[in-house]
């Protein structure tokens, strides 16, 4: 019972109890938005994709509906300008939302997009879309916000229906303190 | 200064110490005065619980209790608890003067009072106490928790370190300083337990540092770990917070396994049976703790391979306890038994802590789970395990080893008493929270639909009478203290094995100077 062994000891202790608290950090939770992306789990869509040369499947028609939500007391109108499009898979289409701010002061919002069903998600690929930006309107300002997406090939054949719902968060006050 | 002086004389021998037996006590009286705060709280939820409607108080009051009994519970009372056993009796168990760093024991303690100031005092701060669940699920606990939530977690943090420091001077204690002879496999199972413990602190403490510390920054630092405004997400919180909370719930238990593996041969006089599979037994729990974490989440939308894996890798978990519950039915078959006060708690330890270790089972299948989910059959299932298991343990564990600390035996009369209540007064509190909860009876809501307001009065009578046993528990060690009958022979239980029944009665301020030789 040295006091060199129990030093030993205390340091490689010591070792794992930092590398555990660094393993939160750059470990778990980089690890679970990759999941979620690469799984497609959680309804998540990814980020903006390239549009590649690919043949329109005209045999088949997905019905993708639109909806949009502010979250909490956000108080700026908010709605899909057509509710539901149909689209064959492949094919390349364009849609807008409408925003407005109503409020007398500039605002800045961010939509978060959810897919039902999740499944769909990793199916669904966005060529142009207002959500991987955050929208600052002016007060009283209103704007259309253009959305591009082309439902994949690949899509499983038993979904008929894809949901894609945005959410709007004010995030005016994040903005102000990360400036 | 001499080799084998006595304790310094007043406050500073307790403010100053050193000495593992002294850090001991204020670990175990500590943690005592938190299971009666923590207790206090569960009065007030069962009282405002013992008839539908809102009359005790109000529900945002409400939430703080059930968020601070929790707490309390499981980091104030259950935890140090442990760890005061621990302090007393490892050096004791593995023939070593005292803990590896004595210094470091006396901060570890100290940290705690400080913790539960702080976590404490957001009760009378403005916008009241913590008030999202002991689980502190964001964004409940970052975008609309009251501003007290700051505290919270600067208490966690120092009550985290506290746990961390206490972990990391078992394990040096136990790897650097058995006496010769004392080989890893001749280890009571105690010290056993607390070692694998120990490493499970070290490993996960840190974690929830790290959840704690996300927290932090997403509600003064503008990040978005859990705020999906900001690309964030709410569920992996959860995902973080259970991998460090179901090693956490086996970090309570283990230990209890211990000292139910000491008591349970005693007064059996049989060794215990099946030494080696208890040790493989206990390292397999933990183990496999790791790798279950998401059976607490099934309902938050994983695919379905991920429910399938936490459901079956949690079932899996019923083996080595099953091997444990066996070795200890085994260990009192065809033994000499007597049923003395510790006896009695351990015997019901190992049948009540099987009855929760079923529910568990029930609630372990994904898909039943969906409908127990956030039930009162949640709330009756950890019931059974903490407090049939972690509580009774810790009463059997008292009244075990108290003559030998103190040199005085306890009161049996009382002994019993306290048992009897206990025992049937437990059952009446959390028996009829099954069928409340199978009945669809959500926990954490102040009121309830009119068909819950039998059995929830009866829970609520147990709970006073639980509440109330406690004090007799109190009454029998002050008694003990003062009037206990004095007992001098070194082993006081005549069934009981291991160097600390060695040692005179009552265990002097300082043993094992020199290491005992173990053969």
């Amino acid at each position: 019972m040295s006091d060199k062994a129990i030093s030993r000891t205390v340091a490689k202790l010591l070792v794992v109890v930092v590398a555990m608290f660094a393993f939160v950090f750059v470990v778990m939770v980089p690890l679970y938005n990759v999941l979620c992306d690469a799984l497609g789990i959680n309804g998540k869509t990814g980020g903006r994709y390239e549009a590649e040369r690919v043949e329109v499947d005209t045999t088949r028609t997905v019905k993708v509906q639109f909806v949009a939500r502010n979250n909490e007391a956000m108080s700026w109108g908010f709605k899909p300008s057509v509710k539901v499009i149909r689209v064959h898979p492949g094919e390349l289409e364009k849609t807008v939302f409408l925003a407005s701010n109503p409020e007398q002061v500039d605002m800045v919002a961010q939509a978060i997009p959810s897919i039902v069903p999740a499944r769909a998600a990793a199916y669904f690929n966005k060529t142009e879309c207002f959500c991987f930006n955050r929208q600052p309107l002016k007060a009283g300002e209103a704007a259309e916000l253009p959305l591009q997406f082309i439902v994949d090939q690949a899509l499983p054949k038993d979904i008929h229906t894809i949901t894609l719902s945005y959410t709007l968060f004010d995030v005016t006050d994040s903005v102000a303190v990360m400036n | 200064m001499g080799a084998d002086h006595g304790p310094a004389k007043g406050l500073t021998r307790w403010i100053f110490t050193t000495n593992h037996k002294d850090i001991g006590t204020l670990y175990l009286w500590f943690s005592f005065a938190m299971f009666l705060v923590g207790g206090a709280f569960a009065m007030v939820i069962r009282a405002e619980l013992f008839q539908p409607g809102l009359q005790m108080v109000s529900p945002a009051f409400f939430n703080q209790m059930t968020t601070l009994h929790g707490l309390v519970m499981v980091f104030g009372a259950i935890m140090p608890s442990f760890v005061g056993l621990a302090n007393w009796l490892i050096p004791m168990m593995i023939g070593a003067p005292d803990m590896a760093l004595p210094r470091m024991n006396n901060l570890s303690f100290w940290l705690l009072p400080f913790a539960f100031a702080v976590l404490l005092s957001s009760l009378f701060m403005e916008g009241g106490a913590p008030n999202f669940g002991w689980t502190f699920y964001a964004p409940l606990s970052t975008t609309y928790a009251p501003p007290s939530v700051t505290f919270f977690i600067f208490g966690v943090h120092v009550m985290g370190a506290s746990s961390i420091m206490g972990s990391i001077n078992i394990i040096a204690t136990v790897v650097n300083m058995r006496a010769p002879g004392m080989t890893y496999m001749k280890m009571p199972l105690f010290v056993w337990t607390w070692l694998i413990t120990a490493f499970l602190l070290v490993a996960v403490m840190p974690v929830l540092a790290g959840a704690v510390t996300m927290m932090l920054m997403d509600i003064h630092f503008g990040t978005s770990f859990f705020n999906a405004a900001g690309g964030g997400d709410p569920v992996l919180f959860q995902h973080v917070f259970w991998f460090f909370g179901h090693p956490e719930v086996y970090i309570i238990i283990l230990p209890a396994f211990g000292v139910v593996s000491q008591i349970i041969p005693a007064f059996s006089r049989k060794p215990l049976f099946g030494y080696d599979s208890m040790v493989y037994a206990t390292a397999s729990i933990a183990f496999l703790s790791f790798i279950v974490w998401a059976h607490h989440m099934y309902t938050v939308g994983m695919p379905i391979a991920g429910e399938l894996f936490f459901m079956y890798a949690t079932m899996l978990i019923a083996v080595p306890t099953g091997v444990k519950v066996f070795n200890w039915i085994t260990t009192m078959f065809k033994g000499s038994i007597t049923f003395e006060t510790p006896m009695l708690f351990c015997i019901a330890f190992v049948f009540l802590f099987t009855l929760g270790g079923f529910s568990g089972l029930m609630l372990s299948i994904a898909p039943a789970d969906m409908q127990y989910h956030d039930s009162y059959f949640v709330v009756a299932h950890f019931h059974y395990v903490m407090v049939a298991g972690a509580v009774f343990s810790m009463s059997a564990a008292v009244y075990y080893w108290l003559p030998k600390w103190t040199g005085r035996m306890y009161n049996e009369t009382f002994g019993k008493l306290h048992f009897w209540i206990a025992f049937i007064s437990f059952n009446v509190t959390f028996f009829p929270q099954h069928f409340v909860g199978l009945a669809g009876m959500p926990r954490r809501i102040p009121d309830y639909a009119l068909q819950f307001a039998d059995f929830n009065m009866i829970s609520s009578i147990g709970a006073f009478t639980y509440g109330a046993a406690q004090l007799l528990f109190l009454y029998n060690v002050i008694w003990t203290l003062v009037k206990g009958r004095k007992v001098s022979d070194p082993k006081v239980w005549d069934g009981a094995e291991g160097l600390e029944w060695t040692l005179p009665t009552p265990a002097p301020y300082h043993t094992f100077s020199t290491p005992p030789l173990v053969k």
